[in-house]
């Protein structure tokens, strides 16, 4: 009886469209295995490694600038090594991708949730509204999110004091990258809004008086979040190389703290002296975090795109 | 033969491009490209007792006595000296020296840059804080007064660049910079000296160019053939290599330690290195009532000497030397050098040896078993792998229970807060260009000193080191410097990490002796 429930699931699922362009996009299995794997590596971290990479006392300075494992003097203590304080890489790497993982994450969803409200009442009204909330956006959009997110963690930075600003450093991170990228999906749930606006259920909410609100919410909002969240996809990677991109910079995630950005920085000034690991390990992770995340939004959009199909 | 003609005529006819006025080739100039890691601060050579700040004013300004490539005292705008009483010191100036702007160099000009040197905001006191007068006797001759006898008067005056009279009126600065008010002033980006080059342009932090001065008296002497300098600060380490490797640069003073063996590997560079006068440490706040930045609130711990000396046991240096600085530094017990006067070498090999343990003791008898949280700054351009340094001091000192928040940022704000005063524990490096003690006690022994950001100095002490200014006997003035530096060495208000080495990277084309002091003065140079 159970298995007869559980295999009708399947072929549910199985058959269903989705489901058959996944399992027939080899890429995707592997961007997703890829990104599945550096999830529960980041978060997982504190279980997975002994080594606590942000905390100076824990850190043994004889131990620095040891190799990977496999190269002469190396130590299967330090898989990847370990930098010029003795951090261990691949627990800096994991702790890092947290850090990326987390400011990513946030920074979009601050994002759409700035966006997408904007969109649909930009889309919805039309008129002046529409005009001063996109032109607005369009202004916004000359200016390279980098150059905000630079603005913004600059002000915090001379405004506060830097015992503060080190408190605050990823949640100003996550606002400025959040706010530097609202813009792109303001647009396409715009664009979305002002399709559905016309179309005879809204006429037909209208009529029966339910309020604008709710029928933003409850009708525009369904039909238009799709392309949202699928751009939404990729823009996580977007904004995991502004952080890194800061960070790497010196003006995002203090340097005490590891993100890949920092690590990558760190690791930069020791690349003449042959010591390439402290560099390309978290450059490597972050390369394929960022791949992975752009080939699942990719296969995303192919899927969801009714003009693909 | 057909084949030879033709060549000879395509020579004949690039003879004859090359012989048109249009591209006639022009002296080729010899640019020497400088990069370090930071600019200098100021350009006003009085405004701050920098290395960086003086090692730009040196190469546009003269002072009286200059140094040669081996350090040795010789004539500069001033040709002779003799000491006709103890207190009198009598200096014939050189003759038909003129400014940069064509102004002409004389006694008058002496007697302002000195006064100038002495002023309140100058930060240059402390080379001439023993000059009670100067007095013209006529145009090319002076006599300097000293209140005491000052058996380092010539060595002092070797930093005190003299500027131009009218010009300083004429501009407003006849005052120097105040510094620490960030004060803008007209000579805080524009020179006029005497010496052997001149300002072209000044982009702070980005670009300076300097210009040879085809006037300069010293032309005769230093037969160097630079037209032009162009000083790139880069901040970035492994930009600034890049820099050098790839011929963008010709110099570098402060090449990262770990890419030396990078640079030894590449044809067409070489690295000079020499033991450098500088020591670098850290200090610590031990007069304030209460630190800036602790949870511990109400008491100054860093007035205990227990506790100065558990952060002492803390350090590793071995390991700092090893890792940090790649082997190329001397670990210090003094915050002097070997050719110092005052430098005692059973004080200087034997630290306070590395021990955890006797770290916490020592913080449980103080009564903070628990430790307690600081905040260390830190410069982030100015010493050898300065930050890397403190990065290491805060994981051994969260070993002994301090916590430790590092605030590193450019030289240019870290010092504002040590000349300031507003630091709880710091690092600073400290050269002595006089070769004396006497001038380390003046500036961080002093109560009163500009860089005793410690807070250090009693009434006793401040009595000796004013006493030793005046003392011209030796054995008499060496004992005095010994009891004081008995007192610092027990007292550890600066906790001594290491001396530093210098290495100069640049193209085996470029010919420039490297000197202790870490300046290089680029008159001395020569570019084949």
């Amino acid at each position: 009886m159970k298995d007869v429930s559980i295999s009708k699931w399947w072929a549910g699922v199985s058959d269903h469209d989705v489901t058959y362009s996944f399992l027939h996009s080899p890429v995707t299995i592997v961007a997703t295995v890829a990104t599945i794997l550096m999830f529960a590596a980041a978060f997982g971290a504190s279980f997975l490694t002994i080594y606590t990479p942000f905390d100076p006392g824990s850190l043994e300075l004889r131990e620095a600038f040891m190799p990977p494992a496999w190269e002469q003097g190396g130590n299967s203590e330090h898989l990847l090594g370990t930098d010029g304080q003795g951090r261990d890489i691949l627990a800096a790497i994991m702790y890092g991708t947290q850090v990326s993982l987390v400011v990513g994450i946030l920074s979009v969803l601050l994002s759409v949730s700035i966006g997408i409200p904007l969109g649909i009442i930009a889309g919805y009204y039309g008129g002046w509204v529409d005009t001063a909330i996109m032109r607005f956006a369009d202004i916004q959009l000359t200016i390279p999110p980098i150059l905000i997110a630079l603005m913004i963690d600059g002000i915090t930075r001379t405004t506060l004091s830097s015992e503060v600003h080190e408190i605050v450093a990823i949640p100003v991170l996550i606002i400025s990258i959040g706010v530097a990228s609202w813009p792109q999906y303001a647009r396409i749930t715009r664009s979305g809004a002002m399709v559905e606006r016309r179309k005879d259920y809204i006429a037909a909410a209208k009529l029966i008086q339910t309020p604008t609100a709710a029928i933003m919410v409850r009708h525009v909002l369904p039909n238009v979040i799709g392309p949202t969240l699928i751009v939404a996809t990729i823009g996580v990677a977007v904004a995991i190389i502004i952080e890194a991109t800061l960070s790497f910079l010196g003006v995002g995630i203090p340097s005490t703290t590891p993100s890949l950005g920092t690590l990558i920085r760190i690791g930069n000034s020791f690349l003449f002296s042959g010591e390439w690991w402290i560099t390309f390990f978290p450059a490597f992770t972050l390369v394929i975090l960022v791949l992975s995340v752009n080939l699942i939004g990719d296969w995303l959009r192919d899927t969801f795109n009714p003009k693909l199909r | 033969m057909f084949f030879k003609t033709k060549r000879l005529a395509i020579a004949g006819i690039m003879l004859g491009t090359a012989a048109t006025p249009l591209a006639a080739p022009v002296q080729a100039e010899n640019v020497l490209r400088y990069a370090n890691v930071g600019d200098a601060a100021t350009l006003d050579p009085h405004a701050l007792n920098s290395l960086v700040t003086l090692m730009a004013g040196i190469q546009m300004h003269d002072a009286l006595v200059m140094r040669d490539p081996t350090m040795r005292k010789v004539p500069g705008l001033a040709e002779s000296w003799e000491n006709i009483d103890p207190n009198t010191w009598q200096f014939k100036l050189r003759e038909g020296v003129t400014f940069h702007n064509g102004n002409p160099f004389n006694a008058d000009d002496v007697i302002f840059s000195i006064k100038r040197a002495q002023a309140d905001t100058s930060q240059m006191k402390g080379y001439v804080n023993t000059i009670k007068d100067v007095k013209k006797i006529d145009d090319y001759t002076i006599q300097i007064i000293t209140e005491k006898p000052n058996p380092i008067l010539l060595d002092q005056l070797v930093n005190v660049f003299m500027m131009d009279k009218e010009w300083a009126e004429e501009h407003d600065v006849a005052e120097p910079q105040n510094f620490k008010e960030k004060q803008e002033t007209y000579a805080v980006r524009h020179t006029n000296g005497t010496g052997a080059f001149k300002l072209e342009s000044r982009d702070p932090d980005v670009r300076t160019v300097l210009v040879r001065n085809e006037d300069w008296w010293g032309n005769e002497t230093y037969k160097h053939n630079i037209d032009k300098v162009v000083w790139t600060p880069i901040a970035n380490d492994s930009t600034r290599v890049a820099a050098l490797l790839s011929g963008e640069v010709d110099l570098l003073t402060d090449p990262p330690i770990q890419d030396l063996n990078r640079i030894l590997t590449s044809k067409g560079l070489k690295v000079d290195k020499t033991a450098q006068l500088r020591t670098i440490f850290y200090g610590f706040d031990v007069k304030s009532d209460e630190l800036r930045h602790s949870n511990i609130k109400g008491v100054n711990p860093f007035k205990d000497s227990k506790v100065r000396q558990a952060f002492y046991h803390a350090i590793d240096i071995e390991a700092i030397k090893r890792v940090v600085m790649r082997g190329l530094a001397v670990p210090a017990g003094m915050v002097i050098e070997p050719p110092i006067n005052g430098y005692r070498a059973e004080w200087d090999e034997n630290r306070l040896a590395y021990d955890p343990e006797k770290s916490k003791a020592l913080l449980a008898e103080a009564g903070y078993p628990d430790g307690f949280s600081i905040q260390l700054d830190c410069p982030n351009n100015r010493y050898q792998n300065d930050e890397a340094i403190c990065q290491a001091t805060v994981g051994m000192l969260a070993k002994i229970g301090i916590k430790t928040r590092l605030n590193a940022q450019p030289k240019t704000q870290h010092f504002s807060l040590v000349t300031g005063k507003e630091t709880d524990f710091y690092m600073l490096g400290w050269g002595i260009p006089t070769m004396d003690s006497g001038f380390i006690f003046d500036y961080l022994m002093h109560s009163g000193g500009s860089w005793n950001a410690s807070g250090y100095g009693s009434p006793e002490l401040d009595a000796k080191i004013e006493e030793i200014r005046g003392i011209v006997d030796p054995d008499e003035r060496n004992k005095i410097i010994g009891e004081i530096w008995t007192q610092v060495q027990e007292d550890i208000p600066y906790l001594p990490l290491h001396h530093q080495m210098i290495s100069w990277a640049m193209t085996r084309n470029l010919d420039i002796p490297i000197e202790p002091n870490n300046m290089p003065r680029f008159y001395w140079a020569n570019l084949k």
